[in-house]
Parts: structure tokens; C-alpha cells; sequence
């Protein structure tokens, strides 16, 4: 299995050697070659998840090095969900670095496996833990399109076009990813903690705790909230959104990492 | 063999008053191909015309007559006396005019490097060429190059990539905001040529709706009948600003018209909506510091020169890639054309060699009184000889330019066996 983690951070890694060249030469076939790559990686990847799923039964989120095969994993899928409908080929370079990060670091990582107990075994949590972390993909996709914003904004601004003007594609392509990956991460993160809450319910006999974790949950889903809700109501578009979707992914990684490594609570056991 | 001889004069060496007395019609390039025809020393020849240039392209056995018959019936076409002309006049030969035919379809030597007009206008020569049965082998060849070579620059490199009038830098940054203008509305305040050319544009791109504003009223009634939009008084401006996406502002007015204070009202209205201003009128009619404020855009007149500089020096960057294609071509333009020459080459080698294998037998046999059948078999022995020995001479120069220098063993040949004696 760590022969195929490998060859897995390896397309991931070409993959984005593929797309960063794309950026800068705008050749078709490098852009073709990084989605080959980053295709090839994500089936590989695919059945590394569902290969520990067959031993174990369980989702394989229970150390950091599985929490982080899981998270390169749900990037790229989220990524090649949104460049069905959003074509913003710049992207890739972001996604697919984003996931070889994840991955080649997960090669590093073998922390103690969390203890098998009855309690990981509910679909509930199957469905919690399938949501929160296609939904962090997606947010991390709304930071990324989020820069990309802000650099042609600040190209057709300050009237000197130079290197981002050319390559990136208009402001109101990026701006409507940027949304869409902000309400579908919404969405999910919604459906996450509801499944959580109903899992914690019936394990613990309690909906919500006070854990930091879910203190932390709580925050970053009223501050996505807040971004949709100023969206639809006074217009809070553009380099203001963009902006808060860096903000909002920074909150997210200090939820989904800094919590565990900080602050404890009962998910740090998920990355040890 | 005819040699390609070009002979021309261009925006470059001509001034405009020699240009415009020289333009050819359609109708008289067709006489004057004709009539360059006529002379001996001309084989081919196709001729075209634009604004920015004459060029007369020739296949000629004389090059000297035939440059004076191109130069004598463009005088007498056009008349105008030779000395006007004579010194704006450049002559190209060989490799040099292959690279210059090149070099003017792929709008390399344009005065807007990448412009797509030129290649579409040498077609339509080359057509009226064909039609007056001007063209032959040699320069039907170069004209199909020069196409291929001229629609692989396009699409290898940048040339045409990139507005480069205000107009179309205008509808680029648009594009560059709003992602697609279709369904966008205008809002025109004034009036003026580049300011209307710029909608027109629009227009075609599908924008939603126009407005214009004007100062009177019946202009501006007059100018939206134009763009089939609707004209609107001055006074309105400010609660058009909250429904349309694009401004463009081109009047004579001293004063600014849209302020800032006026947009940053407007704007939550709008659902911050993004907003294109593009002012092309000197004074400037919209408050440059909009541009700071969110979702807002103002381009003036300078930041679009400053655009379409910047797209400039990125086409001439793109030039030097077409000029490397166009070296390729012409090197390969010189092999087919070195290759016309093998041809004849072999033959006289071959008729050199028969003539003294010929020769030597017929004095080695006249002392002998041998039967008719004897001589025939001297007949069969010399031919084989002669093939035997041809052999490999003409593999050799036949063989593909693998070494890219035919020419020189078909030179090496000639003067090994004084064939140009």
C-alpha cells in the first residue's frame, strides 16, 4: 500500500508540475497532461481509501497520515467536480498542489491508529465525516480561486497588466466559482455537523458538547454564513468575497488542524 | 532557369503622397499583369496593391529588363513619371524576395505588426493572377508557401493575439471584467468617432441595451437610432449609472460628469455589480479616483494607449518567433527551387559523358571493318557504361537535400564537367 501512496504523490506532484507550467507557457497539452496526472492520482488514491475501508470497516480518518490521504483525496475530487461547471483552468495548479501537499506529507506521518471502538462504526459518522472533509475541500478551492481574484483584480486596477492579466480568465468567472465553492462548502459543512450532532447524540447522550473542536465547527459555519448572507443581501462580491474566503479557509485550517494540535478535545485522537 | 525578383515600395520608404498615386485597382492589376506578361523576359508575375504598399513579384530569365518593364508600366498605368518613384523603389532577389513575400503575408512588415488584413488581400491578387494566367510553376509554388507559412505564424505564435486599437483594448478589459457582454447594458455619454466605434463593438458582442446621453437632447435621439438603443436626458445620468455595466464617456465637456462621491452612492444599490468606465474624452469626464472603489473600473484614454503598449511590445515579442519560421520556410523554398535545377543537370551530365564514350568508339571502330551486329553490341556496352557510371552521380544529386546543400554538389557537377561551357 505505501508503493501505491507513493506512485500517488507522484502523479499529484506531476500533476502539478503540469498545471504550474500551464500557467506560465498556456500551452493546451500541459493543461491536458496536469488533468491526466491529477486523474490517474485521484483513482489511486481512491483505492488506497478504499482498500483501508475493506480491512477496517471504517472510514481510514484516525491518524494524521490517513487524515491527510483523505484530504488530498477530497481536493482533487472537489476540484474535478467544479472544473466540470466552472472552467477555470488555473486552478489545477493550486488544487493539484494543494493535494500533493497533503499526500507526499502523509508519507511522512504514521501516527498511532486511533482505538478501534464500536462507537466508529455508524453511518452517521460515515456521512459526517464524507461531508466536513469535501466540504473543507471545497472551501480551500474558494481560497484558491480567492487569490486568483484578487491577482487579476489588482492587474486590471493598477492598469499595468503584466503576468496575471493574460493568463487568468475574466472576474466574473472567478467571482461565481468562488460563490459556488463557498455555498456548495456551505452546504456540506451544514450536513456535516447536523450528522455529527445526531452521532454525538447517540454516542454520547448530547448534541453539543462545549469541545473546542465543535466551538471551532460552530465559528467557521457562522462565518461562512455571513458570507452568503452579506452575498444575497448587500452585494458582498467581488475582491471583499475574495477576500473573506482566504480569511474563512484560514479559519478552517485552524479548525481542522490547529484545534487538534492545540487545543485537544475528542478529535485530536484523528491526528496524532 | 527564371529567377524570383520582387520589386516594391512600402509605407517605409514612400511617403503617402507617392503611395496613394501609386495604388493599383483590381481592374488595372489585371491590365498590368497582362501587359508585364508581354515582355520576353518575364515569365511570371502576379502583382498586389494595398494602401501601405505596391509589390510586383516576378519569375524573370532578364532580371534587369524585367525590373524596367515592372518599373516602365507602373509609370505608364499610373502616370506617373519614373524619377518620382524610382528612389522609394526596392528590389529583392532570390532568398531575399521569398523572405520579403513572406515576411509582408505574415504581416511582419506591416505597419501594425500582426494586423490580419494583408494575407486576405495577396489571396485576391494571386486570384486575379491565376485568372489573367500570369502565375506558373514557380510562383504558384511561392504564393502556396507563403499562405502556409503565413497561417502557421498566426497560429504558432501571439502576432495577432491582443487588441491594439483603443476601441478593441476597450472591449478586451470588458471582457476581462464581465466575462461575456452579452446581456450587458451601455450607458454613451456624448459623442465622437472612437467613443462609437467602441459601442458598435459592443453591439456586435450582444450587449443588452443602449443609452445615450447627450447635452441635446435631439443628438442623442439621432445617435440611438443609430445603435437601435434609446436616448436619455443629461440630467438622468446618475439613475441610469444604477442599472447599466458599462460607461463610455466621450464629451467636450470642461468639467468631470460622473463623480466619485456619486458611484459610491450607487453602488450598494447595485448589489456592487461591477462597473466599466471607459473615458475617452480629454479633459476626462469621470473622476479617475472611481477606480478605487470597489467593483468599480475606470480606464481613461491614457490607461488604454498604456494597454495597447504594452499588447505591442508583446506582438513584437511574438515577431521574432515568425521571423525563425520564416528562415525555415525560405530554406525550404531554396531546396524545391534548387531541385527545378537537378533535372537539366543530370541530362547534360549524361549527354557530356555520351559525347566522348560516343566519340571514343566511333574512332576505335573506323580502322575496323566490323559486321552490323558487332557495332550494335558496341552500342549495347556503351550504354550500359554510361548508366553504370551515371549511377551514383545521379542518386546523389537527386537524393533529398538530407545535407540541406543540394545546390552546392549541383554547382560541384557543373564545374567538374564544364557543363556551363
Amino acid at each position: 500500500m505505501d508503493n501505491l501512496i507513493t506512485v500517488t504523490s507522484l502523479l499529484y506532484v506531476l500533476s502539478s508540475a503540469g498545471y504550474i507550467l500551464y500557467l506560465f507557457f498556456q500551452k493546451e497539452y500541459l493543461h491536458r497532461q496536469g488533468r491526466v496526472f491529477l486523474a490517474t492520482g485521484f483513482l489511486c488514491n481512491s483505492i488506497i481509501i478504499g482498500f483501508y475501508y475493506a480491512k477496517t470497516g471504517q472510514i481510514p480518518v484516525r491518524n494524521l497520515h490517513e487524515t491527510l490521504l483523505v484530504s488530498g483525496w477530497a481536493v482533487a475530487g472537489v476540484f474535478f467536480a467544479f472544473q466540470y461547471r466552472f472552467k477555470v483552468k488555473v486552478l489545477g495548479g493550486y488544487a493539484a498542489l494543494l493535494a500533493a501537499v497533503c499526500v507526499v506529507a502523509s508519507l511522512f506521518v504514521s501516527g498511532k491508529i486511533a482505538e478501534t471502538q464500536t462507537i466508529f462504526n455508524s453511518l452517521w459518522l460515515v456521512a459526517h465525516v464524507i461531508s466536513i472533509f469535501l466540504g473543507h475541500a471545497a472551501f480551500a478551492l474558494a481560497c484558491g480561486v480567492g487569490l486568483l481574484y484578487i491577482a487579476q483584480e489588482n492587474a486590471i486596477k493598477g492598469k499595468k497588466h503584466g503576468f496575471f492579466y493574460k493568463r487568468l480568465p475574466s472576474l466574473d468567472l472567478l467571482d461565481s466559482t468562488g460563490y459556488a465553492c463557498i455555498a456548495t462548502g456551505f452546504t456540506l459543512l451544514t450536513i456535516g455537523l447536523i450528522t455529527g450532532f445526531i452521532y454525538a447524540k447517540s454516542v454520547w447522550g448530547r448534541f453539543w458538547g462545549w469541545d473546542p473542536k465543535e466551538i471551532w465547527s460552530g465559528i467557521t459555519w457562522l462565518l461562512y454564513a455571513a458570507i452568503l448572507h452579506g452575498r444575497l443581501t448587500v452585494g458582498w462580491r467581488g475582491k471583499k468575497a475574495a477576500a473573506m474566503a482566504i480569511i474563512g479557509f484560514a479559519v478552517v485550517l485552524f479548525t481542522f488542524f490547529g484545534v487538534n494540535f492545540l487545543l485537544k478535545g475528542h478529535h485530536g485522537i484523528f491526528t496524532r | 532557369m527564371a529567377e524570383i525578383i520582387l520589386l516594391g515600395l512600402n509605407h517605409k520608404t514612400a511617403p503617402v503622397e507617392i503611395r496613394e498615386c501609386l495604388a493599383v485597382s483590381k481592374e488595372e492589376a489585371a491590365a498590368m499583369l497582362d501587359a508585364i506578361k508581354e515582355s520576353a523576359s518575364v515569365e511570371e508575375v502576379v502583382l498586389f496593391s494595398t494602401c501601405n504598399r505596391v509589390e510586383i513579384l516576378m519569375a524573370a530569365c532578364d532580371k534587369a529588363d524585367a525590373v524596367e518593364t515592372a518599373k516602365r508600366h507602373l509609370s505608364e498605368f499610373k502616370k506617373v513619371p519614373v524619377s518620382r518613384f524610382e528612389d522609394s523603389i526596392y528590389i529583392h532577389e532570390g532568398d531575399e524576395a521569398v523572405r520579403h513575400i513572406f515576411r509582408v503575408a505574415s504581416s511582419l512588415d506591416s505597419m501594425m505588426i500582426g494586423e490580419p488584413q494583408i494575407l486576405g488581400q495577396i489571396k485576391e491578387a494571386y486570384f486575379t493572377a491565376i485568372k489573367r494566367k500570369t502565375s506558373g510553376v514557380i510562383l504558384n509554388r511561392l504564393l502556396h508557401r507563403t499562405f502556409f507559412t503565413a497561417k502557421r505564424i498566426r497560429t504558432e505564435t501571439g502576432i495577432g493575439d491582443h487588441a491594439v486599437s483603443i476601441s478593441y483594448a476597450a472591449i478586451e478589459l470588458a471582457k476581462k471584467i464581465f466575462g461575456q457582454l452579452e446581456g450587458k447594458k451601455v450607458l454613451l455619454i456624448g459623442a465622437g468617432e472612437m467613443a462609437e466605434i467602441a459601442v458598435e463593438h459592443l453591439v456586435k458582442n450582444r450587449v443588452k441595451e443602449i443609452f445615450v446621453a447627450n447635452r441635446t437632447f435631439k443628438n442623442g435621439v439621432e445617435l440611438a437610432r443609430k445603435f437601435s438603443g434609446s436616448a436619455i436626458r443629461f440630467e438622468e445620468i446618475p439613475g441610469y449609472i444604477l442599472q447599466v455595466d458599462i460607461i463610455i464617456s466621450s464629451t467636450g465637456s470642461p468639467d468631470m460628469i460622473v463623480s466619485k462621491d456619486q458611484v459610491k452612492q450607487i453602488m450598494p444599490g447595485r448589489m456592487n455589480r461591477p462597473l466599466f468606465f471607459i473615458d475617452i474624452a480629454v479633459p476626462r469626464d469621470i473622476d479617475p479616483a472611481i477606480n478605487k472603489l470597489n467593483n468599480a473600473y475606470v480606464y481613461d484614454i491614457d490607461d488604454l494607449n498604456g494597454v495597447i503598449d504594452e499588447n505591442l511590445e508583446d506582438r513584437n515579442k511574438e515577431a521574432v518567433k515568425g521571423e525563425r519560421i520564416i528562415d525555415e520556410a525560405v530554406i525550404s523554398f531554396r531546396q524545391w527551387y534548387d531541385s527545378l535545377d537537378v533535372v537539366p543537370t543530370i541530362i547534360e551530365l549524361r549527354n557530356k559523358i555520351d559525347s566522348v564514350v560516343t566519340a571514343e568508339i566511333q574512332r576505335t571502330i573506323q580502322s575496323m571493318n566490323l559486321p552490323e551486329s558487332d557495332r550494335e553490341a558496341f552500342d549495347r556496352m556503351k550504354n550500359a557504361l554510361i548508366n553504370k557510371i551515371m549511377h551514383h552521380p545521379t542518386l546523389l544529386l537527386k537524393r533529398d537535400g538530407g545535407h540541406g546543400s543540394n545546390s552546392a554538389y549541383i554547382d560541384i557537377v557543373r564545374k567538374l564537367f564544364n557543363l556551363d561551357e
